[in-house]
C-alpha cells in the first residue's frame, strides 16, 4: 500500500518538517513494515514546455529521431542564450504545440540520473523530454507526457512554457510504501493508514468518512431496485449483507478526471484511466471500500446477487471468458444476467464506456471467505478481492457510495437519483469480555487499567463501563480482526511500543534431557563419514519418474512406490525420493562435471515410503485437540519417512605424488564406510554378497546388523546406471538406514576385561571355492576357535594353479590370548586346529 | 694377564721406557684426532687400545719388574692408557654426533609435499549452524524435536489457525501432495513439529524445531524452495513476551556475538498473537548503518537485521492441540538457517550452499 506524505497530512498532522522516512518509521513502531520510499528525488529544472518545431531524422540504425525546438520560458533564455530549446526525443507521440514536460541540464531524475546537456545523434541535446516511466510517475514507458491528454484540455490551458512541473505533477511528494498484513485490511485505505499513523505519534485524526466531512443522503424509497438471494452462504453467512446501488444520470464520461484526483492514483500506483474509474478507485483508496461502476443502460430493472449456477459463464473485465462455480458469488440483474463476480471483477458487458451516461454506483460488503474463494478458484487477485478477503469496513459502505455520487456530479456533469436503496443485512457485532490484566500478565509489562481503556478505545472499541478488571469491548467496524484476548494485548503492547518489553530469560522448571541417543548417532555418523574423506551435501528430494529405469529398478521394486507432488517444481521431477541416491548421485555428477576428479560425497536425510499406496489425512475441526481415533488416524496418513544417509565417490581414494601412485576409490572402500559407520556407533555389521539395483551384481554387499536385520547396501554401482546417469566410470555408492542403526544402538556396552596375558599369533591358509566369501571363513573361524581368539586378519588372496581354477586361497593371522594364562603353544595349535576344522566342516575350506 | 716372568729378558722391558710410553700416547693421541669416521675410529682402538698395542705390550711387561720398579711403571703405563681411553671415549662421541646429526641432515625431506593422501571430508555448514543452535538451546535446558517432512496438511495450516481461506494460506506457496485433497503437503515451516510436540506431551514444553521445510519459491541468489528453519516452542504457566525477548536476546548473543541485542515490531502471524517481527542489531557494523563511511551493506544501513517472526503462541493454536489456555500460555518463534548462514559467514549466493558443491562445504570444516 502507498501512502503519499501530502495525502496523509489531509487526515492527520504530520510535522512539517517530517520527512517520508520520519512517516515510515512512526508506522513501523506499530506494524506498518516500510517496504519503500518513493519520489522526492527528483530535482528541477523540470518545466512545461511547449513543443515548436519537430524535425524527424532517419537514423543509420533504423530508428528515426526526432530534432525539437521547445519554448520553456526563461529557462531557456537563461541556458541557451535567448534560442528555444534544441532537444532530441526518441518519443512520436507529440507534435508541434503540445505542452510536455522538459527536464533541463542540471535536473535529476529518479535514480539519481544527472541531465546534461550532451552531444547525440549530431545534435547537442539541452536536456530531455520526459515520458511518465523517467518521472517515477508508473510504468508507462510507450511516449512522452502530453500534459494535455494526461491533465485535460482545461487545466492544460492554463499552463505557460518555463512553469515548474514538479509541483504540478506532484513530484516533490514523498510516498511511503508499506506492507499490509493480512489482519489489516482496513490499512489498505489512506483512512486506515492515517489512523495508525495517528495512533502511533499521538497527532490528531480526521476521519474522512466521518459525517462531518462527508454528510451522507439518506436511503429512500424509489430507488434503483436491490435483490439479494443467496442459494449457498460459506460457512452459513450470506455472501451479501450490505448493498447500496446509486444511480448518477448523465455524466459525461469521457470527461478527465481532475488533476489532483490523477496525481493522487499515480502516487497510489494507479494508472489513471477515465472518470467513473478513477473515481470508483479514488474513494476505494481513501475510504478502503471497493466500489464497482455500472453502465446502467445494461441493466434490465434491478441489481443483485445470487450464487452461479452450474456451466455458467462470464467475460470478465479482463477480457477471460470464465466458467463459473455454483460457491461464486455473482451480481445479476434484473433478467439474472451476470454482471460481475461480486468482489471480484465485473464483467464485460456491463462495464462504463465512452458511450454510457447513466452509472450505476454499486457500494457492497461482501463476506470475505466468499470473496477469498471466487478469488483464488479464478486465480484473480484484484484490488477488490484482496480488500474484501482481509475485511472491509461494513459501515463506511454509504459514505463510499457517497463521495463516489458527489464526485460524479461535480466532475462528471451528472444528476443523482434523489432515492437509493441500502439493502443492511449486518448482523450485529458481538461485544466479548476483556480482563484489562491480561496485557500486564501476557507480555510481563505493567500496563495500568487507564492506559489498557484508552488504548482500546483509541484504536476504536467501545468499552463497557464498570470498575471491575473484565470490561465489555466492541470492536470497530473496520477491525473484524480484534475477536479475542490476545488481540486486544497486541493492541496495547504496540501503542506502547514493542521497545518497551523486557528481556527476560525464561528458566525451565526442569532441566532438559539434552539431544535424544538418536540425535547424537546421527551426529556421529554425519561425523564419521566426514573424517573418512566425504563431503556432507544438500539436494532437493525431487525425483523424476525415468530415475528409477535407469537405476535399474525391477517392475515390482518398493522403491518405485513413489508420493507425487500435484504442483512440483519442475513437471521433470515431481516425485519424492525413495532414496537418498536417487539425488546424491546427480550432485556427484554435478561435481565432477566442474572439474572436481576425486569426489566423494554424503548427504543424510528422509526418504519416503510410498509403498503404503495413496493416503489421504482427516482434517478436524480446530476447537480442540482432535479426538483418539481422529489424531490416530492423522499420524497414520503421513506416509514413513526413514532417515538414510548415502554416499558416492569416484575418482582417487588416495592421492598420487612424490609418496606413490594413487589408489583409485573402489568398492571394499563402499564396503568400509558402512563398517567404519557401524563401528563408530558400536555396532559390528556384517558384510554378505547382494544383488541389488544400482549396484554391480557381482560388487554389491548388504550390510546387516548381528541378527541379520539390513541396515544398507554398498558398493560399486552398475556399469550400465554409470552410463545411463554419466557417472564416472567405477563410482561406488553406499545408502544405510540410519533408523536401523539408531534402533540398534542406545543400550550401553558392557566392556570386556583386558587380558594382559602375552598374544600368540598364528597362520593359516585356507583353500576354497570363489563362491564362498572371507566373512564365511572368517566367521567359521571364530566360531571354531572359541573365546581365546582375539583376532583374525585376512591377510593375503591368492588365486592360481597352485589351488586350481575356480579356488581361492585365503591367508589369515590369527591373534589368541586368553585372559586368565599364557596361552602354550600346544594350546595355540590346538586352538588352530579346531578353527580350520570349523572353517573346513562350513565352508569346505582346506588346510595349505 | 701374564704370571710372573721368571725368564727376565732386559731387552724387553724397553718397551717400559718412559720415552717409548709417551711415543706410543702421542702416535695414539695423533691417530685418533686423524680418524673422521666411526670405522677409522675402530681401527685406531684396535690398533692403540688392542691386546698388541704398545701400551698392551707395554702393561704385560710390568710384571716382570721388580717390584721395586712395578709402582712407577705400573703407574706410568696405567696413566698413558687412560689419557688414550679418554681420547678415544672422547672421539668416539664426537664422531656418533657428527654421524647423528649427518643422518638427520640427510632424511630430511621436503615437509611441503607431504599433503594427506586422504584428504578429510567435510559437514555441510547447514547442518553444522543447525547443530550449533540446537547446542545453544540445549544449553539453556531446552530438547530438540523432530517430526516429518512431508505432512499432514491439518497439521501444517489449520491447527496453525491457518484456516483453509485464510490469506496466509494462500502466500505460503506449498506443495501439495497428490491425489487432490489427499490432505498432504510438503511442510512449509516447522510449526507442525510444535503442535505434534503439544498433542504428545503435557506442558511444560520447551522444545527447538529445526528441519527442511518447502515452498513453491524459484531458486535464487537469496531463495530457495527447499530450504531449513529451526523454531522454537515454550508452552508452561506464566510465559510472556519478555521471556520471548530474553529468550532471543541470548540467542543471538551466542550464535552471533556478545553485546548484540534483539528489537521486536508489530507483525501478523496467524499462529501468534500478539505477533513480533524478529530484528538484530546489525554486528558487523554496530547498529550504525555505517561501514568505512559507505552504507553497510550486511544491513543495508539500517543498522538492524531481520531474523524471522516470533510471538506468543496464539490461542486457537494451543485449544487445537489440547493444551489449557486457562494454565499455560507460550511463545514461539521461528529463524531460517541458511539466512543464519549466510549472514554469519558472508555468504553471498543461494546458489553455493544448495547446489551441493563439496568446494561450499570444505571451506568450514567440522565445526563453525
Ligand atoms: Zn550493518
Amino acid at each position: 500500500m502507498y501512502a503519499p506524505v501530502s495525502w496523509l497530512r489531509e487526515l492527520t498532522d504530520v510535522p512539517a518538517d517530517a520527512t517520508g522516512a520520519d512517516v515510515a518509521a512512526t508506522l513501523v513502531r506499530v506494524g506498518l513494515e516500510e517496504e519503500g520510499l518513493h519520489g522526492g528525488d527528483i530535482q528541477g529544472p523540470l518545466v512545461v514546455g511547449r513543443v515548436l518545431t519537430v524535425e524527424p531524422e532517419p537514423q543509420k540504425n533504423g530508428k528515426t529521431i526526432n530534432w525539437c525546438t521547445v519554448d520553456v520560458g526563461q529557462h531557456g533564455q537563461m541556458l541557451t542564450e535567448g534560442k528555444p530549446q534544441e532537444i532530441v526525443c526518441g518519443a512520436h507521440n507529440f507534435g508541434p504545440g503540445d505542452l510536455v514536460v522538459v527536464v533541463l541540464p542540471g535536473g535529476v531524475l529518479p535514480g539519481g540520473f544527472e541531465i546534461s546537456a550532451r552531444k547525440t545523434y549530431g545534435h547537442v541535446s539541452n536536456g530531455m523530454i520526459c515520458s511518465a516511466a523517467e518521472l517515477g510517475l508508473g510504468e508507462d514507458h510507450s511516449g512522452i507526457i502530453v500534459l494535455g491528454e494526461l491533465l485535460g484540455p482545461e487545466a492544460a490551458a492554463g499552463l505557460k512554457p518555463g512553469d515548474d512541473a514538479i509541483e504540478l505533477l506532484g513530484l516533490a511528494d514523498e510516498v511511503v510504501e508499506v506492507n499490509v498484513t493480512p489482519d489489516r485490511g482496513y490499512c489498505f485505505s489512506m483512512r486506515g493508514i492515517a489512523r495508525e499513523y495517528a495512533l502511533s505519534s499521538g497527532a490528531a485524526y480526521r476521519d474522512p468518512a466521518d459525517p462531518a466531512a462527508l454528510p451522507v443522503d439518506a436511503p429512500g424509497e424509489g430507488g434503483y431496485a436491490v435483490h439479494l438471494t443467496d442459494e449457498a452462504p460459506v460457512d452459513g453467512r450470506a455472501g451479501c449483507d450490505r448493498y447500496i446501488a446509486r444511480v448518477v444520470r448523465g455524466v459525461d464520461t469521457t470527461a478527465t478526471s481532475p488533476q489532483w484526483m490523477q496525481k493522487r492514483l499515480t502516487q497510489v500506483g494507479m494508472r489513471p484511466i477515465s472518470l467513473a474509474v478513477d473515481v470508483t478507485n479514488y474513494v476505494m483508496m481513501l475510504l478502503g471500500q471497493p466500489l464497482h461502476a455500472f453502465d446502467l443502460d445494461t441493466l434490465s430493472g434491478s441489481v443483485g446477487t445470487r450464487r452461479a449456477r452450474a456451466g455458467e459463464k462470464l467475460t470478465t473485465l479482463d477480457d477471460v471468458e470464465r466458467a463459473l462455480d455454483p460457491e461464486d458469488l455473482l451480481i445479476v440483474d434484473g433478467a439474472d444476467t451476470p454482471l460481475a463476480i461480486a468482489g471480484v471483477m465485473g464483467g464485460a458487458t456491463s462495464e462504463v464506456g465512452e458511450s454510457t451516461t447513466n452509472v450505476l454506483i454499486e457500494a457492497a460488503h461482501f463476506d470475505q471467505v466468499s470473496v477469498a474463494r471466487s478469488a483464488r478458484r479464478h486465480r484473480l487477485s484484484t484490488e477488490a478481492s484482496r480488500r474484501f478477503e482481509r475485511g472491509v469496513d461494513p459501515d463506511v459502505t454509504a459514505a463510499a457510495a457517497q463521495l463516489a455520487v458527489d464526485l460524479l456530479v461535480e466532475h462528471g456533469g451528472g444528476t443523482a437519483d434523489p432515492a437509493y436503496t441500502d439493502v443492511d443485512h449486518r448482523p450485529a457485532r458481538q461485544p466479548f469480555d476483556f480482563d484489562v490484566t491480561l496485557p500486564t500478565r501476557y507480555v510481563g509489562l505493567d500496563y495500568p487499567r487507564e492506559e489498557v481503556l484508552a488504548t482500546l478505545r483509541a484504536i476504536g472499541c467501545e468499552v463497557g463501563e464498570g470498575e471491575g478488571n473484565v470490561v465489555s469491548v466492541l470492536p470497530a467496524s473496520w477491525r473484524p480482526d480484534l475477536t479475542d484476548g490476545p488481540e486486544l494485548v497486541e493492541e496495547v503492547a504496540r501503542v506502547r511500543g514493542y521497545d518497551q518489553i523486557p528481556s527476560v530469560l525464561p528458566q525451565p522448571k526442569s532441566a532438559g534431557r539434552g539431544l535424544t541417543h538418536g540425535q547424537r548417532i546421527r551426529r556421529v555418523v554425519a561425523t564419521t563419514l566426514a573424517q573418512q574423506g566425504l563431503s556432507e551435501v544438500l539436494s532437493y528430494p525431487f525425483v523424476g519418474a525415468g530415475l528409477f529405469d535407469k537405476l535399474g529398478y525391477a517392475s515390482d521394486d518398493p522403491r518405485r512406490a513413489v508420493v507425487t507432488l500435484s504442483n512440483p517444481l519442475s513437471d521433470e521431477a515431481p516425485l519424492m525420493r525413495t532414496s537418498v541416491l536417487d539425488t546424491l548421485l546427480e550432485t556427484l555428477r554435478r561435481n565432477v562435471s566442474r572439474g572436481q576428479r576425486d569426489v566423494a560425497v554424503f548427504e543424510m536425510g528422509l526418504v519416503t515410503d510410498g509403498t503404503g499406496g495413496p493416503r489421504t489425512a482427516p482434517v478436524p475441526g480446530v476447537a480442540g485437540r482432535p479426538d483418539d481415533a481422529t489424531f490416530e488416524a492423522l499420524y497414520a496418513a503421513v506416509p514413513p519417512q526413514p532417515r538414510h544417509v548415502a554416499y558416492a565417490a569416484a575418482g582417487d581414494a588416495e592421492r598420487g605424488g612424490p609418496w606413490g601412485p594413487a589408489r583409485p576409490v573402489d568398492t571394499g572402500d563402499a564396503v568400509a564406510w558402512a563398517l567404519t559407520v557401524g563401528r563408530a556407533v558400536g555396532l559390528d555389521l556384517q558384510v554378505a554378497p547382494a544383488e541389488r539395483a544400482p549396484w554391480h551384481p557381482g560388487r554389491c554387499a548388504v550390510i546387516t546388523l548381528a541378527d541379520g536385520t539390513v541396515v544398507g547396501y554398498a558398493g560399486e554401482l552398475h556399469p550400465k546406471v554409470v552410463a545411463a546417469l554419466e557417472l564416472p566410470a567405477r563410482t561406488v555408492a553406499g545408502e544405510l538406514d540410519v533408523d536401523v542403526l539408531v534402533a540398534a544402538t542406545g543400550t550401553p556396552v558392557d566392556a570386556v576385561a583386558l587380558s594382559t596375558y602375552p598374544v600368540a599369533h598364528t597362520d593359516v591358509a585356507l583353500v576354497v571355492d570363489e563362491a564362498v566369501t572371507a566373512a564365511q571363513v572368517e566367521e567359521a573361524l571364530r566360531a571354531g576357535a572359541g573365546d581365546d581368539l582375539e583376532n583374525v586378519l585376512l591377510f593375503d588372496t591368492y588365486r592360481g594353479d597352485q589351488v586350481g581354477e575356480g579356488r581361492k586361497s585365503l591367508a589369515y593371522r590369527l591373534t589368541f590370548r586368553a585372559n586368565d594364562r599364557t596361552l602354550t603353544t600346544d594350546e595355540v595349535s590346538a586352538l588352530r586346529d579346531r578353527a580350520v576344522a570349523e572353517a573346513a566342516s562350513r565352508t569346505g575350506a582346506v588346510q595349505r | 694377564m701374564s704370571g710372573p716372568n721368571t725368564q727376565y729378558d732386559p731387552v724387553e722391558v724397553a718397551a717400559l721406557d718412559p720415552e717409548a710410553i709417551e711415543q706410543a700416547v702421542t702416535d695414539a693421541l695423533a691417530a685418533i684426532a686423524a680418524a673422521t669416521t666411526l670405522e677409522d675410529l675402530k681401527t685406531v682402538r684396535l690398533a692403540h687400545q688392542g691386546e698388541k698395542s704398545p701400551l698392551a705390550l707395554a702393561n704385560r711387561e710390568i710384571g716382570a719388574l721388580p717390584p721395586s720398579a712395578k709402582a712407577e711403571a705400573g703407574k706410568r703405563v696405567g696413566q698413558a692408557r687412560g689419557r688414550v681411553g679418554q681420547a678415544l671415549k672422547e672421539r668416539q662421541a664426537a664422531l656418533e654426533t657428527e654421524r647423528d646429526e649427518r643422518i638427520l641432515v640427510e632424511e630430511a625431506v621436503d615437509v611441503t609435499v607431504r599433503v594427506p593422501r586422504r584428504p578429510l571430508g567435510a559437514r555441510h555448514p547447514i547442518s553444522l549452524v543447525s547443530e550449533r543452535v540446537e547446542d545453544i538451546f540445549v544449553s539453556m535446558g531446552w530438547e530438540i524435536a523432530e517430526g516429518p517432512e512431508l505432512e499432514a496438511e491439518w497439521l501444517n495450516f489449520d491447527a496453525l489457525n491457518i484456516g483453509a481461506d485464510h490469506p496466509a494460506r494462500q502466500e505460503q506457496d506449498t506443495f501439495f501432495v497428490e491425489p487432490a485433497g489427499s490432505g498432504l503437503v510438503l511442510r512449509t515451516h516447522t510449526s507442525p513439529v510444535q503442535v505434534r510436540t503439544m498433542l504428545e506431551h503435557e506442558p511444560p514444553i520447551y522444545v527447538l524445531c529445526p528441519g527442511k521445510v518447502f515452498r513453491t519459491d524459484d531458486l535464487d541468489a537469496t531463495h530457495t524452495p527447499v530450504f531449513h528453519q529451526f523454531e522454537g516452542l515454550v508452552v508452561d504457566e506464566g510465559i510472556t513476551m519478555a521471556h520471548l525477548k530474553g529468550t532471543l536476546d541470548a540467542f543471538v548473543q551466542r550464535l552471533f556475538g556478545d553485546g548484540i541485542e534483539t528489537r521486536l515490531r508489530p507483525n501478523y502471524f496467524p499462529f501468534t498473537e500478539p505477533s513480533a517481527e524478529i530484528d538484530c542489531r546489525c554486528w558487523v557494523c554496530g547498529g550504525s548503518g555505517v561501514l568505512d563511511g559507505q552504507s553497510c551493506r550486511t544491513c543495508g544501513g539500517t543498522g538492524w537485521i531481520e531474523l524471522g517472526g516470533s510471538g506468543m503462541v496464539n490461542q486457537r493454536v494451543l485449544r487445537a492441540a489440547g493444551v489449557d489456555t486457562d494454565r499455560y500460555s507460550g511463545f514461539a518463534f521461528g529463524l531460517g538457517i541458511e539466512r543464519s548462514l549466510m549472514l554469519r559467514h558472508n555468504v553471498g549466493d543461494m546458489h553455493d550452499i544448495v547446489e551441493g558443491d563439496v568446494r561450499f562445504s570444505q571451506q568450514f570444516g567440522m565445526e563453525i
